[in-house]
């Protein structure tokens, strides 16, 4: 390979994928049940008079393209820290039993607790998520030789399997309790509102910054413990603050739109392939893959089955996965 | 089947070119092009392994000398051209009927948890057994020996995860041992140990080959090791045989210099009277000129 | 006894080691029988204690009325028509669960790789689920789907994975399952809210349609795949050395895909008579090795997968009180602490590689 040819394919590749993500933005805004021009939706963005019908769609659009954004960004950001910290390609935040954490404690609010309220069910989730987390952590730390890779994604599987079970246990006894949970665990951006962004964006930005400076760590994590250890690098310490900024995001982009399963696997592995090892590059580009995925998956799910709508953690998978098929079977997928 | 005669040619020219002592050759390349993806890493290599010698293949890093010994033992299908066992091509053979003659090391094996070294060992008599008859009294002898050459048979009841490097490389041998193959090729069976270990399994495989009559085909890293003990030395760069014969014709300065992009002088080695490479480097240098023009002395 | 004795003095005309090797290979196959028949005793206990206790307790003399013909009013019918065909399945689907997933772990060298993760189960649960919820099938029907729904997802993530095998096969049915769970969601909001509960709990796993002539499918099954997954135990010895050893050796990539394939095969039964029961493939291995010093044993693994089933079936009946638990709640419910205490002693982490 010669040198050029490393050099400009990852800036192509950054093109393109920024530029998908502004089309789909783009998109976003103009295609739905109800389709709209560029000047109608240019009025409606600008003119903050307006008050028609036109610009009450603008409204919600401008809403979940937020929504759509922020959960896919941060849900590609957690799969790739998930990845290095794991050093397993299987990673994803689902790994670590942070989703059935959260689905858990939504769960556990409606059936046990009456909650009706979609806000309070959303910090039963986050608090679900954060549990869960946390004592996959705590246990693969146990142990003289603490939390290896092999140990959290074991102990993440167990958790996940355990907290499914608990969840399946109160569900099958409580059918209003499934009504609510069916339409919640698919994971949708659709009329949930810019508000529900206010008191998760904290959680977010933590979670961002720490994961994006957290590519130094990821990288020589990757070499290995000892490795990272000769390096100066305390990998204990190290993997408590990259998990917790999985917690952080996984948890925050759960409350946004519920559990979107296939991001946090898809976004890293794509922008291995395109990018290289490196995590400088892999976490900003699994930002920009993750929101695109995300959103164009919202886009689709719109006008895909009309007239009603499939919900983007659906059409996410839809899309991702050949997407993903074709992104193994073209690539070089070393071990990470 | 028989090879057409443009192969016949081609082979012969290169074997005459070798060495006086080779015989026969059972396994030879012709032509053979291998890669992973659409990356080419060994390049139309038409080559035959001497009968009953040792040959060693060295070479830079990433000069396609494991992808042609993986080639060798058909873990590749040839882009190009094929690999030819007994005159018949490796892949039209069962794989099970090559496992009996040809025996294999892959680089860093990996043994299965909890496994004892009796068991690990006995697994290379799988080529041997059918599917209907089992471990047997042949089996048992086998391994018994395997263990008794390279030295493991005190250890026959430990795990293999739990001994020390050295150790465990011969428990490996043992196993490619046991499968009894007149062919052994070896991946780097060095790596990993220290330097009197890496002698140990060297004198090992020596010892096999002279008593036996096993033909060795291994990959090596250390130059000077590799020189004392092939009979037939393949140098390789870029995916191509850059030259092969007896150690003292292939180690050149040149031919080092071309090779490994380092400047050696090439002296003779006290103790096996084979060539020694002494790599000069920008530094050290009791001659000052050496430094400067390079090993033109 | 005078073999014993010979073997310690050394046998005429072969090579001393020949005597060491003998004895080394016998500890190992010793612990292995003991290992084996510890492991029978104890299905045999959780059988009788499945079958015999609970809200009706029968003795062992009126069981073995029962068996022989015996019409005892009240007892026969909830043994016979209840109890027994519960635990039998249970045993059987065990079975087929812990010798699948072993055979998945064991050929993909990887403890995460079973049945359950790489989109297998969830193959035939999608398939299942769109059996009850679109086509409004039952039983027998339901469980066709399921067979077929694994096992195109199975060679469907073999072909995508390429030639390259173990490791792209763990990715791609990773991406499969994910794409599947989706599906399956899709379904559950699409579904009549009772629909979705039969989805759910057969999505859980469950005993709950346990009868004589699913018992014998099931049965019939398994006499089928046994002999070809003992006909093809002997180069899962090799596979489990890596791709390069195992292939010097003479094992093709054909019997390792065939490996797979009858492991796919014996986890869809399982899925097909009583649903993916959580943990069941994933657990019995690694459960088994342990016991085993270690060692790979896919005899043990069927014995701990139907002790495993068998006993959480019993927990769910009972544990809690007029609650009547799907045995996969338990399953995961119980197994998770169980899996996740092994991860704590360190007992999951100690990888040779």
């Amino acid at each position: 390979m010669t040198l050029t040819n490393r050099t400009t394919r990852p800036a192509l590749a950054v093109t393109i994928a920024l530029a998908v993500l502004a089309a789909g933005v783009v998109a976003s805004l103009h295609v739905g049940s109800r389709m709209l021009s560029p000047e109608v939706v240019w009025a409606a963005l600008t003119d903050p008079r307006a008050d028609d019908a036109d610009h009450a769609v603008v409204t919600a659009r401008v809403a979940r393209t937020v929504l759509a954004l922020l959960a896919g960004g941060a849900l590609g950001l957690a799969g790739a820290a998930m990845q290095g910290l794991t050093r397993n390609p299987l990673g994803d935040p689902g790994i670590l039993g942070i989703n059935a954490g959260a689905a858990l404690g939504m769960v556990t609010a409606v059936a046990l607790l009456g909650v009706t309220s979609l806000p309070v069910q959303i910090w039963f989730a986050l608090a679900g998520a954060a549990v869960a987390g946390v004592l996959v952590h705590a246990i693969a730390g146990l142990g003289r030789d603490g939390a290896t890779p092999i140990k959290l994604a074991v102990a993440g599987a167990a958790a996940t399997a355990g907290f499914t079970s608990w969840t399946s246990a109160l569900l099958i006894t409580d059918l209003q309790t499934l009504e609510t949970f069916r339409f919640w665990q698919v994971g949708t951006v659709g009329g949930r509102g810019v508000e529900v962004v206010g008191p998760v964006l904290p959680f977010l930005l933590t979670g961002a910054v720490l994961a994006l400076t957290g590519a130094r760590l990821l990288d020589v994590l990757a070499l290995g413990d000892d490795l990272a250890r000769g390096l100066g690098r305390r990998a204990g310490l190290d993997r408590l603050v990259v998990g917790l900024s999985v917690i952080l995001l996984a948890g925050a982009a759960t409350a946004l739109a519920g559990p979107i399963a296939f991001v946090g696997l898809v976004a890293p592995h794509a922008a291995r392939i395109l990018l290289g090892p490196s995590y400088f590059r892999i976490l900003p580009m699994s930002v920009v893959i993750g929101a695109a995925l995300v959103t164009w998956a919202d886009v689709v799910g719109r006008v895909i089955l009309p007239p009603t709508e499939v919900q983007v953690g659906i059409m996410t998978a839809v899309i991702g996965v050949p997407v993903f098929f074709a992104l193994v079977r073209r690539g070089r997928m070393g071990s990470l | 089947m028989s090879i057409d005669p443009a192969t016949d040619a081609s082979t012969d020219r290169i074997t005459d070119r070798v060495t006086g002592r080779v015989t026969g050759t059972r396994l030879a390349t012709h032509d053979l092009s291998l890669g992973y993806d659409d990356r080419t890493v060994v390049d139309h290599v038409t080559t035959r392994v001497p009968d009953g010698a040792v040959t060693v293949v060295v070479g830079a890093n990433a000069c396609g000398k494991s992808t042609l010994l993986r080639g060798l033992a058909r873990l590749l299908r040839p882009g190009t051209g094929q690999v030819l066992l007994d005159g018949k091509s490796i892949h039209g053979i069962p794989t099970k009927e090559v496992a009996r003659t040809l025996g294999l090391l892959p680089q860093n094996p990996v043994a299965p948890k909890g496994v004892t070294v009796v068991d690990l060992v006995g697994r290379g008599r799988a080529p041997h057994q059918g599917r209907f008859q089992r471990w047997g009294a042949a089996d048992e002898a086998a391994v018994a020996r395997a263990l008794e050459v390279t030295g493991t048979l005190d250890l026959a009841d430990r795990v293999v995860d739990e001994l020390s490097g050295g150790q465990r490389q011969r428990v490996w041998i043992a196993m490619a041992l046991a499968q009894e193959t007149d062919l052994l090729l070896l991946d780097e069976p060095t790596t990993y140990l220290d330097v009197a270990h890496q002698v140990e399994v060297l004198d090992l495989l020596h010892d096999l080959n002279a008593t036996r009559g096993t033909t060795v085909v291994m990959v090596l890293h250390e130059l000077n090791l590799a020189a004392r003990y092939a009979d037939h030395l393949v140098a390789m760069a870029d995916g191509r045989i850059v030259a092969e014969g007896p150690p003292r014709e292939v180690i050149t300065q040149e031919r080092v210099s071309e090779v490994f992009g380092m400047q050696c002088l090439v002296v003779e080695d006290p103790v096996s009277g084979t060539p020694l490479v002494v790599p000069i480097g920008r530094h050290h240098s009791r001659r000052p000129t050496l430094v400067a023009n390079g090993a033109t002395a | 006894m005078s073999a014993a004795t010979d073997s310690r003095v050394g046998t005429p005309g072969m090579p001393a080691g020949v005597d060491m090797v003998r004895a080394a290979r016998s500890r190992v196959s010793r612990r292995h029988r003991l290992l084996v028949g510890a492991l029978v005793v104890a299905l045999l206990g959780v059988f009788l204690v499945r079958v015999l206790l609970g809200d009706f307790t029968v003795t062992i003399p009126d069981f073995v009325r029962i068996l022989a013909g015996e019409q005892i009013p009240g007892a026969t019918f909830v043994v016979m028509e209840s109890k027994l065909p519960r635990a039998v399945l249970g045993v059987l689907v065990g079975a087929a669960f812990g010798l699948g997933g072993s055979v998945f772990q064991t050929t993909l060298r990887n403890a995460l790789a079973s049945p359950d993760i790489i989109g297998v189960g969830m193959g035939a649960s999608a398939a299942a689920v769109f059996a009850i919820v679109v086509l409004g099938l039952q039983g027998v029907a339901v469980s066709g789907f399921a067979i077929a729904g694994a096992v195109a997802v199975a060679v469907l993530v073999r072909t995508l994975a390429g030639a390259a095998g173990g490791y792209r096969v763990v990715v791609v049915g990773v991406g499969a399952s994910a794409f599947l769970v989706a599906v399956v969601q899709y379904l559950f909001t699409r579904a009549s809210i009772y629909d979705a509960q039969a989805a759910l709990v057969w999505l859980t796993g469950s005993l709950n349609s346990a009868s004589w002539p699913a018992i014998a499918r099931t049965a019939g099954c398994l006499l089928v795949l046994l002999p070809v997954v003992a006909l093809l135990a002997g180069s899962l010895r090799l596979t489990e050395l890596g791709d390069d050893t195992a292939a010097g050796l003479g094992s093709s990539p054909r019997r390792t895909d065939a490996l797979l394939l009858v492991a796919v095969l014996l986890v869809s039964v399982g899925v097909a008579a009583a649903g993916p029961v959580a943990f069941a493939a994933f657990l019995a291995g690694p459960i088994a090795r342990a016991l085993n010093g270690g060692r790979t044993s896919l005899v043990a693994s069927a014995l701990v997968g139907s002790i495993l089933v068998v006993g959480a079936d019993h927990l769910g009946a009972y544990l809690v009180p007029d609650v009547n638990l799907p045995v996969g709640v338990v399953t995961g419910a119980l197994g998770a602490p169980f899996l996740l205490w092994l991860v704590a002693t360190g007992r999951t982490s100690r990888r040779s590689s």
